[in-house]
């Protein structure tokens, strides 16, 4: 039953659009930068049982949190997934309550009741994170609707894997969201494994965004290696729904280079392969490129230091914070209840 | 004699109920080429191939309603949901669907599929990779439930699941996925009674009754409890529909107090259900009321899962209150 389909090739660099400013491109660095350090160190705490439970890193997809979240305003919202890590960070998550919640500790986003998938922070527009999959795309469409109907120009934007798009909920929120012509961005971040299975095996289409036609829905296609390629698609959609054009689906190309979750052992994933997309790293090429878009690499350097050390606070903060006392767990499951 | 942990067996009783009926097919998320998330098929896709070892998209509906009309139309499909968590968009499949096949066809149509599904808390996993969904289940009449704790219990009864003609709903306490070996019956044909529990100690001075993941504190309290001279009867329900009526009021009789022992949240629990046909049918023959130690009406908490999970010490103290009543 399961054979092998062709997928066209990943697409490769900076789709149409003006590159952003040097100071915006090295915000955007910074924010790569410090989703990798952080799940360095969580990849790290998770081998040492530091950190207990499941913990998904999200190495390889960096640029696309980084330019879809440059593509928002800080009040448009977005809906997350279990791998939610670099999207709470680039939706401006304070490090130190995301270590917190990691730690299971008092000060996390959810007062440690949640752990590494359940990371959210309304406050700066983060609905939250979904341990099931799919989950965060109707939630998401209906704080579109909410925004549209209260004019407030709001966008919101649902992110999911290539594995999601097999749910009822996704076909469920993409009818509905082109019906009523939310402001929405259905956000595939096709790192091209539903967890050990590759896309080659689930799809039933070319790509995810070939879906989009059974909804009418405009869709496109980019490269996700690239955080000037994903800003730049990222900005198209935003800005068709921000001015009423409704919703997009928007698959952005990466690759998972760790496993679906921290020591799983990958024995899926072809060596060769995963070191082929290592010479497309978001970081390295940002990198690499950096001169070219008028970045010098002193000013890489002092990113990297300023990283490191917000990263190392986070953590020692989060070590030092108390744990939630046991009656603490019935706290927080209603707002009322006589 | 093999001796196996509980995901093994599972495996194992797979493999070889694959090979002695070609009807059955197993299907689910990565249960294929990965043998699943946690294992419990490993080795299948390469014995049987791609045709009866189906990996599947994350579509837990579908999954589930295949599986269904895989089952009427004489396969018997063995569906795995990768984490009972991850039932609930399946819900409607199996709840409307499977569930009431029987019924609404007036005996025409059956479903002998089984849902296989790895369950409950201990392993920090947070509010969607934790929970004990049985409550759902056992409110649904047209399924079985199933939630063996040991290896061997896990042999005898997915065997009698896969053999039977209904739909089964078969929990694995995935905590105790290798928590024990023990061993297992080289008999291909072994299987365990539907709905009868197990004794798995006698003793006195007070029944404890618990089933699945739960199994372990219990037994482990029960441990505790002779070291103070005190001997419990021990119960492992294994079925929860149908459960074991006449082995837990045989036994609670005898004794007169009774505590009963379940991670599901409170409300509504099985156990609460085992201690009101308890208190209806035998009431004058009981030295103390009944107690439930259970999970909280919280969702599950991941700093707090040891204080949530119903622990040795709070079994012990359950106790105190029966003996002292």
């Amino acid at each position: 039953m399961s054979t092998a389909r062709t997928i066209p090739p990943a697409p490769n660099g900076a789709a149409a659009g003006e590159t952003p400013p040097p100071d915006a491109l090295l915000a955007m660095y910074t924010t790569m930068l410090t989703m990798r350090r952080f799940d360095e160190r969580v990849r790290d705490l998770s081998a040492a049982k530091a950190i207990p439970g499941y913990a998904h890193t999200y190495f390889g997809s960096e640029a696309i949190a980084a330019g879809v979240m440059a593509a928002l305003r800080p009040d448009d919202w977005i809906a997350s997934t279990y791998r939610c890590h670099g999207h709470a960070i680039a939706k401006g998550v304070a490090l130190e309550a995301m270590a917190g919640e990691l730690y299971g500790r008092t000060t996390g986003t959810a007062k440690g009741k949640g752990g590494s998938m359940h990371v959210s922070d309304f406050d700066v527009g983060m609905l939250g994170a979904f341990g099931i999959v799919a989950a965060g795309i109707p939630i998401a469409l209906g704080a579109a609707l909410t925004a549209m109907r209260k004019g407030t120009g709001q966008v919101a934007v649902a992110f999911f894997g290539d594995g999601a798009v097999h749910q009822g909920v996704f076909h469920e929120g993409a009818g509905l969201a082109m019906l009523w012509n939310a402001p929405v961005v259905l956000l595939c971040e096709n790192n091209q494994y539903a967890e050990a299975t590759a896309i080659e095996y689930h799809l039933n289409t070319s790509t995810i965004a070939d879906m989009a036609c059974a909804y009418a829905m405009p869709a496109e296609r980019a490269d996700g290696m690239d955080v000037v390629s994903a800003y730049a698609a990222a900005r198209r959609a935003v800005e068709r729904a921000r001015t009423g054009g409704g919703p997009t689906l928007l698959e952005l190309v990466s690759y998972r280079f760790s496993g679906q979750y921290e020591g799983d052992a990958q024995g899926y994933q072809p060596p060769e392969e995963i070191a082929r997309w290592r010479e497309r790293d978001p970081i390295t090429t940002f990198e690499r490129l950096a001169p070219e878009r008028g970045i010098s690499t002193e000013a890489l350097a002092r990113v990297a230091d300023e990283v490191d050390r917000a990263v190392d606070a986070a953590f020692a903060a989060a070590e030092r914070a108390p744990f939630p006392e046991p009656d603490d767990l019935f706290d927080d499951v209603y707002v009322s209840y006589p | 004699m093999a001796v196996q942990t509980f995901v093994q067996t599972v495996a194992r009783t797979l493999m070889q109920e694959m090979r002695r009926d070609d009807r059955v097919v197993v299907l689910g998320q990565d249960v294929g080429k990965r043998g699943g998330v946690f294992l419990a098929t490993e080795g299948l896709f390469d014995a049987f191939g791609p045709d009866r070892v189906i990996d599947t998209p994350l579509s837990e509906a579908a999954i589930i309603g295949a599986a269904i009309g895989m089952a009427v139309h004489g396969l018997r499909p063995v569906a795995e949901v990768q984490f009972s968590d991850y039932v609930f968009p399946g819900f409607d499949q199996l709840v409307s669907q499977a569930a009431k096949l029987r019924y609404r066809s007036g005996g025409s149509f059956h479903a002998p599929m089984v849902v296989r599904m790895p369950a409950g808390g201990g392993v920090k996993g947070g509010h969607h990779h934790s929970q004990n969904p049985e409550t759902h289940f056992v409110h649904t009449p047209g399924l079985q439930v199933v939630y063996p704790s040991t290896p061997r219990d896990a042999q005898g009864t997915l065997r009698t699941a896969m053999r039977g003609e209904d739909p089964v709903v078969f929990l694995e306490p995935k905590r105790l996925y290798r928590a024990v070996k023990e061993e297992v019956s080289d008999d291909p044909d072994a299987t365990l009674p539907v709905g009868k529990g197990v004794l798995r100690r006698e003793g006195d001075d007070v029944v404890l009754i618990s089933y699945g993941a739960s199994m372990a504190e219990t037994v482990q309290a029960a441990a505790a409890l002779a070291q103070q001279g005190i001997e419990a009867d021990v119960i492992d329900l294994r079925w929860l529909l149908p459960w074991d009526e006449e082995l837990v009021l045989e036994r609670v009789a005898r004794v007169g107090r009774v505590v009963l022992v379940s991670e599901a949240p409170r409300t509504a629990n099985l156990v609460s259900e085992v201690a009101a046909t308890i208190a209806e049918e035998i009431l004058d023959m009981l030295e103390a009321p009944p107690v439930r130690v259970t999970g909280f009406d919280t969702p599950y908490p991941y700093a707090q899962d040891r204080a949530y999970l119903p622990g040795v010490n709070r079994i012990l103290y359950a106790v105190q209150q029966v003996l002292e009543y």
